[in-house]
């Protein structure tokens, strides 16, 4: 794939999230190379859908994304380690609520 | 109501025959996310080719005088009945009904057949040429009077106008790229267009069906195929040089084949010949 070089280097990176089904959240999957937004989104439909995973895709340039840095991992994470009693455990979830 | 055999095939082998050429790119794809395009893209002609094989067989079996016509093909029988596997793979050059454009190598006139100078340009020219045929073909055989056809047309419908949105995107990306993609799809459709001259000079298995209402008169689609091509290729900045046709019309469907289809049907029926009772 020598020659996939140049195009990889020119074309900017894309983040693609899918959505599985109606009424579910799109899901981040991966991600790709394309010349533009509508390139994108087309390349995702044969590289993420291909075997039905898939009724909407959302592509996000990766540049658009801001992510928490490894190093602040020890202050922006650990503290919650202790506060079990942030997690939802206590109350009684009726049946009909469904997805929690 | 039954569409003719001979028309069921002329419409498997276009299927079969491009799946097989676009296939050639797997593992050889200008990008992953494009290996990957046209590895789906043959999936789907050969899903129709096979939908098309099965329903001729099923014909061919239920007829004595067809059964007849295909006597001499003993290969992948089963009971005795033909099979899908029998027409792909143990026909000859000369049986096969597919156009000409099909079997083009990917690759201008006159060029080597090495991996190295197949041309995307020819590829996606193909499939951009042969698409807007097909979005308009199984848009009419929906309405086929052969309802088993009708069928096959409603489910590749689907699958060709996503065919030919890719092919448009990438020619107008290609036309209107810089000045080498630009020459490269210009050259790939100054090779092609002339081929598809055969779109409009139907074979006696066409007009049969077109006169029995199992299949489509092309001619009656040529202003609406002239209509898309022109569109993208406006947008693509591109041009054609096709028009009014000279010279000589491509006889592919009706059997007189360039001399690139031995080659190609050589290296997809070796395996089935080579091992007639192998199964996956």
């Amino acid at each position: 794939m020598n020659n996939a070089t140049p195009a990889l280097k020119e074309w900017p990176l894309w983040e693609v999230f899918v959505r599985s089904k109606q009424g579910l959240e799109h899901k981040h999957c991966g991600s790709l190379h394309a010349s533009d937004a509508r390139h994108a989104l087309q390349m995702a439909r044969d590289v993420y859908t291909r075997r039905q995973e898939g009724v909407s895709i959302w592509v996000v340039p990766s540049t658009a994304i801001t992510a928490s840095e490894p190093d602040s991992k020890d202050s922006f994470f650990d503290p919650a380690a202790d506060k079990v009693y942030r997690h939802p455990t206590f109350y009684e979830i009726p049946d009909k609520v469904g997805h929690m | 109501m039954k569409a003719p055999v001979d028309y069921l095939l002329h419409l498997a082998d276009n299927a079969l025959v491009l799946g097989q050429r676009n296939a050639e790119w797997c593992g050889h794809g200008p990008v992953l996310e494009e290996d990957l395009a046209l590895a789906n893209n043959s999936l789907d002609l050969i899903g129709q080719a096979r939908l098309l094989y099965q329903h001729a067989a099923s014909l061919i079996n239920a007829d004595p005088a067809e059964a007849l016509r295909f006597a001499h093909l003993q290969g992948a029988r089963q009971n005795g009945l033909i099979t899908e596997d029998t027409l792909a793979y143990f026909r000859d050059t000369a049986e096969f009904r597919c156009h000409t454009l099909m079997e083009l190598p990917h690759h201008g006139p006159l060029v080597g057949y090495a991996v190295s100078e197949r041309d995307y340009a020819v590829t996606i020219a193909r499939n951009f040429l042969v698409s807007a045929l097909m979005v308009l073909v199984w848009d009419r055989l929906q309405t086929s009077k052969d309802a088993q056809l009708a069928a096959i047309a409603a489910k590749s419908l689907k699958e060709v106008r996503y065919h030919l949105r890719h092919a448009s995107d990438w020619l107008v990306r290609f036309g209107d790229g810089n000045e080498e993609s630009h020459r490269r799809a210009q050259a790939a459709l100054d090779h092609l267009l002339p081929y598809c001259e055969a779109f409009w000079q139907p074979s006696p298995a066409e007009q049969a069906a077109a006169a029995d209402g199992s299949g489509v008169d092309t001619a009656t689609l040529r202003d609406h195929w002239n209509a898309l091509v022109n569109d993208t290729l406006t947008e693509a900045t591109l041009s054609r040089h096709d028009q009014p046709h000279a010279g000589y019309v491509a006889q592919g469907h009706v059997g007189v084949h360039s001399e690139h289809l031995g080659f190609l049907l050589a290296e997809m029926q070796s395996l089935a010949r080579a091992h007639p009772t192998a199964i996956w």
